[in-house]
């Protein structure tokens, strides 16, 4: 539905020192879904939304949108952003002050090439301002309205002239943290149920593991890894995709023959997978969730003898510091679990969830 | 997007014409009269008979005599004088009013209105019938008062001149400092406080160091503001000799034959001093914003408890308030009452009349005089508005390329004193006859270029306050530039632009200095009508509409408080 090909955008910053904000960015949404680009500051993610948005003009590259091209660089093609008629939620919102509930979603009816009449515009506002709970609002004053209300308009505006494809930049940062969770939930199922076919930006991870269907993690304007929010989490294929997304343990080593890497806490066995050379220096990365912990020694391979250096108690689940020789490596488990600092534990590494790639 | 190059041929937008149309009238109105004034300054002149010739006779002839150095000196010492005045003034005041308990503080805020509700000229014009030697009220008044033999001061004098002037810019002054005190974070000081400082080492190396850069600026502006001080200096002044450079200008055009080219590199002097000023101005305000540190969060200075002190502070502004407001009013409305002028005794006040009232109700060119006044200044202020809101977008919101020259460029008039920019059309209309010259377009001109950088702050301000993402959000609806522009730009850069509209109408009502040099028969306005009844000697007509004109421009100033109160900006 949406196709990205090869896309570049770059501009001066205000010292006109050209930013390389994206860089062969290349990824394809499927009709219905939402994918989430999803990085740190800077990383170009929001650029890279802009540039499909139209209000950044691309430098190379290719946008195109149910076969429609909206940019391609070769072919001189730059679709006004106003001609696109994509729906866009910004991160300030963006609610204009000078117009009310209503104005503010009635604009992109109005302002549009294509006028309806004042009738049909009533009903599709009224009809999209019902769909986020905001019809018993609609001649307040918009500046008047809660930060979450704000943001459910800004969400009526972009949705109000039926969109091919929505575009949201960080929708929910501005939320406190338990309104952001119960958006989060609203936004994913009025996603799922017009099916629209939307973009994310956003740098929070555990926003895009609960809404996607698919995630793409980006540094430094390239996009790293592309999967399924639980293949971005659970097989990350580089340290900076594991590091980002969650917590991980990182463990340096070499590889040996067959699934075996040498580290410092002695030999791991890891999941089969990528193809390692034997005496490649790799990296390993295990979630804390990953390290078990047991006072009696557990069976299998994996297993090391440790000693309990800190320990936190976090209500939900216990978060440990567990020494082996003088390798410190996090583990989360249950709370049942009351090992005292000092103390001997037995830490397995489940084979499985030992993710290694090249360092 | 007009971030991006120039848009393709196929998606041609009128935005082009319209961004085109407004750069092009700056660039014209902003560059042209400078290059002409320039090219005059080098040049004999041009008649019938001779082509213009290059010359440096014009130089010569102004530098070539002590009495430029004369003039020089004057110059600076009545702009020093005046500056150093206000300042002084200005800053006390704004430093009673911000950081003391002094009462009748409500008071401090009729000050930010009265530059604007008395014009130079009224307000020299009434400090003359207050401190002339031989008609002054409050001279006549003090000598019989004391028995003395002389007057005790004459208000024509260089001191005189510092007098008036400063005087009447203190609000100015007051009005800076207060921006400046009220930018300063009063955590800054009270964290060196916590850090053990003690109350003069606080003032010495933290608050003087932060608002050392506001002082700064505050002095420059107001010593450009002095040395283009046209009123004070052609009233006071040029009656007992005392020429300064503005003074000089309006003689040499006078003069006949008049000498435009003296006139021209006297001006272009003035304009290599105000462009020094200028530029060091805004130098300092750059740099001094990084000092400025509005939190805005909890923000409440501690104010000092000046105990029974706080009535001498309240006697000192009260006499002040007298000096600048209520003496040179009252003095206007006595003389507007008089048959002929004539100081307040138990006779003259028998001989009270409404003669020249009805002088000046059936004066013959009244009519068309306001008429005249009201069209430029309501188009002036129309335009100036218009144009600088599509310019300051293209600074503040676009990427283009040279934006910040062109910023730049809408703010070189700055540097222009009133009688240099009204000499520098003069000569470039007189050159190029397009017929504007001794129209009314020539005055339009002069004061939308005189004013068109007070627009732009205006609405610059206003701009920078609208996200970007509020532009964005139009065109992702599908709105074009246009509809953007006009739905959404327009409207929520109101504040900044009702209040600009005001301001540059209101002072483009009592614009004297540009205005003296390009007027002629039927185009006349209101302050060019008073200055002609002070050089036919008509006081109290004068008076009488002064008090009118100040009468009218306080409603106007109210109106203007009330609609920016009304269309403030919402939170």
């Amino acid at each position: 539905m949406l196709k990205v090909e090869g896309l570049c955008t770059e501009y001066p910053n205000e010292r006109g020192e050209i930013v390389r904000a994206a860089q062969d960015v290349s990824f394809e949404v499927p009709e219905g879904k939402l994918f989430t680009l999803l990085g740190p500051s800077g990383c170009g993610k929001t650029t890279t939304l802009r540039s499909i948005a139209g209000l950044e003009r691309p430098r190379s590259g290719e946008i195109s949108v149910a076969g429609r091209v909206v940019y391609s660089g070769s072919r001189g093609i730059f679709v006004a952003p106003n001609r696109r008629g994509f729906g866009m939620v910004f991160q300030s919102y963006a609610i204009w002050p000078h117009l009310n509930v209503f104005q503010n979603a009635a604009f992109p009816l109005e302002a549009g090439a294509r006028r309806l009449p004042k009738k049909d515009i009533r009903e599709k506002v009224m009809r999209v301002l019902t769909a986020v709970q905001l019809d018993a609002y609609a001649d307040r004053e918009a500046t008047k309205l809660s930060g979450g209300q704000q943001q459910r308009l800004a969400l009526a505006r972009a949705l109000v002239m039926e969109p091919e494809l929505l575009l949201l930049d960080e929708p929910l940062s501005n939320l406190d943290a338990k309104l952001r969770e119960l958006m989060r939930f609203e936004l994913k199922r009025l996603q799922r149920e017009l099916g629209i076919t939307t973009v994310y930006v956003t740098h929070d991870q555990s926003e895009a593991l609960a809404l996607s269907h698919a995630i793409a993690v980006m540094s430094e304007g390239c996009i790293r890894q592309i999967g399924t929010p639980r293949e971005i989490y659970e097989k990350p294929r580089s340290r900076f995709v594991a590091d980002f997304v969650g917590t991980t343990n990182f463990i340096d080593g070499e590889a040996l023959a067959r699934g075996r890497v040498r580290t410092g806490i002695g030999d791991v066995e890891i999941a089969p997978g990528e193809e390692l050379r034997a005496g490649e220096h790799v990296v390993l990365s295990v979630r804390p969730e990953d390290v078990e912990l047991s006072e009696a020694r557990a069976g299998g391979a994996n297993v090391w003898e440790a000693r309990v250096d800190q320990k936190v108690f976090l209500g939900e689940y216990n978060d440990f510091q567990v020494k082996i020789g003088e390798r410190v490596l996090l583990s989360r488990c249950h709370p049942s679990l009351r090992t005292r600092v000092g103390e001997a534990i037995f830490v397995k590494l489940n084979p499985e969830k030992c993710i290694a790639f090249k360092g | 997007m007009i971030a991006a190059a120039p848009a393709l041929p196929r998606s041609f937008d009128w935005k082009w014409i319209v961004i085109g149309a407004c750069v092009a009238l700056t660039v014209y109105i902003a560059v042209v009269p400078l290059a002409f004034l320039l090219w005059q300054s080098f040049f004999t002149p041009q008649t019938a008979a001779k082509a213009a010739r290059f010359t440096l006779d014009n130089y010569v002839q102004a530098y070539g005599s002590g009495g430029t150095a004369r003039l020089f000196w004057n110059s600076l010492q009545f702009a020093f004088g005046a500056s150093l005045f206000s300042f002084t003034l200005g800053t006390a005041l704004a430093w009673m009013n911000e950081r003391t308990n002094t009462p009748f503080k409500t008071l401090f805020f009729a000050l930010s209105i009265i530059p604007l509700v008395i014009p130079g000229i009224l307000f020299t014009v009434a400090w003359i019938l207050l401190g002339s030697p031989k008609i002054g009220i409050l001279n006549l008044a003090l000598q019989e008062w004391f028995g003395l033999e002389r007057p005790l001061f004459n208000v024509y004098s260089l001191w005189g001149m510092v007098w008036v002037d400063g005087l009447h810019y203190s609000p100015m002054a007051f009005l800076l400092m207060t921006a400046a005190f009220r930018a300063m974070d009063p955590s800054l000081e009270e964290s060196a406080t916590m850090s053990g400082a003690n109350i003069f080492q606080v003032a010495r190396r933290v608050t003087l160091k932060l608002v050392w850069p506001a002082i700064l600026a505050t002095l420059l502006m107001l010593f450009v503001r002095a040395i283009e001080s046209f009123e004070v200096p052609a009233l006071l002044g040029l009656p007992v000799g005392i020429h300064v450079f503005t003074s000089a200008i309006y003689q040499a055009v006078h003069r006949y034959p008049s000498q435009i080219g003296l006139a021209s590199a006297y001006g272009m002097t003035l304009l290599v001093i105000t462009s020094i000023g200028v530029y060091f101005v805004s130098r300092l305000s750059s740099r001094g914003s990084k000092y400025a540190t509005m939190t805005g969060k909890g923000f409440r200075p501690r104010r000092i408890d000046l105990g029974p002190w706080r009535w001498a502070a309240a006697a000192v502004f009260i006499v002040y308030f007298l000096l600048i407001v209520v003496l040179p009013f009252a003095v206007l409305l006595w003389s507007s009452f008089q048959k002929f002028y004539s100081i307040p005794s138990w006779q003259a006040l028998q001989n009270l009349t409404l003669d020249p009232y009805r002088f000046i109700f059936s004066y013959p060119n009244l009519p068309r005089t306001v008429w005249n006044t009201l069209l430029l200044s309501f188009g002036c202020a129309t335009l100036i508005m218009l144009v600088t809101s599509v310019i300051c977008w293209i600074v503040v919101k676009t990427k283009l390329p040279g934006r910040w020259l062109l910023d730049n460029i809408a703010s070189l008039p700055l540097v222009f004193p009133g009688l240099v920019l009204g000499l520098a059309i003069m000569i470039f209309y007189l050159n190029v006859d397009v017929g504007v010259y001794g129209t009314m377009w020539i005055m339009f001109i002069a004061y939308v270029t005189r004013f068109m950088p007070y627009g732009l702050r205006y609405n610059t301000a206003s701009m920078l306050q609208i996200h970007k993402e509020l532009e964005e959000s139009a065109a992702m609806s599908g709105a074009s530039w246009g509809t953007t522009f006009v739905r959404v730009v327009l409207p929520l850069l109101k504040p900044g632009l009702v209040a600009g509209w005001i301001y540059v109408m209101i002072v483009s009502i009592r614009e004297l200095s540009s205005s003296i040099l390009l007027y002629s028969p039927g185009t006349e306005v209101l302050s060019i009508t008073i200055w002609e009844l002070w050089e036919n000697g008509q006081y109290v007509e004068l008076s009488a509409l002064g008090v009118l004109f100040i009468l009218a421009l306080f409603v106007l100033v109210m109106a203007a408080q009330w609609l920016g109160g009304k269309f403030g900006v919402k939170e």
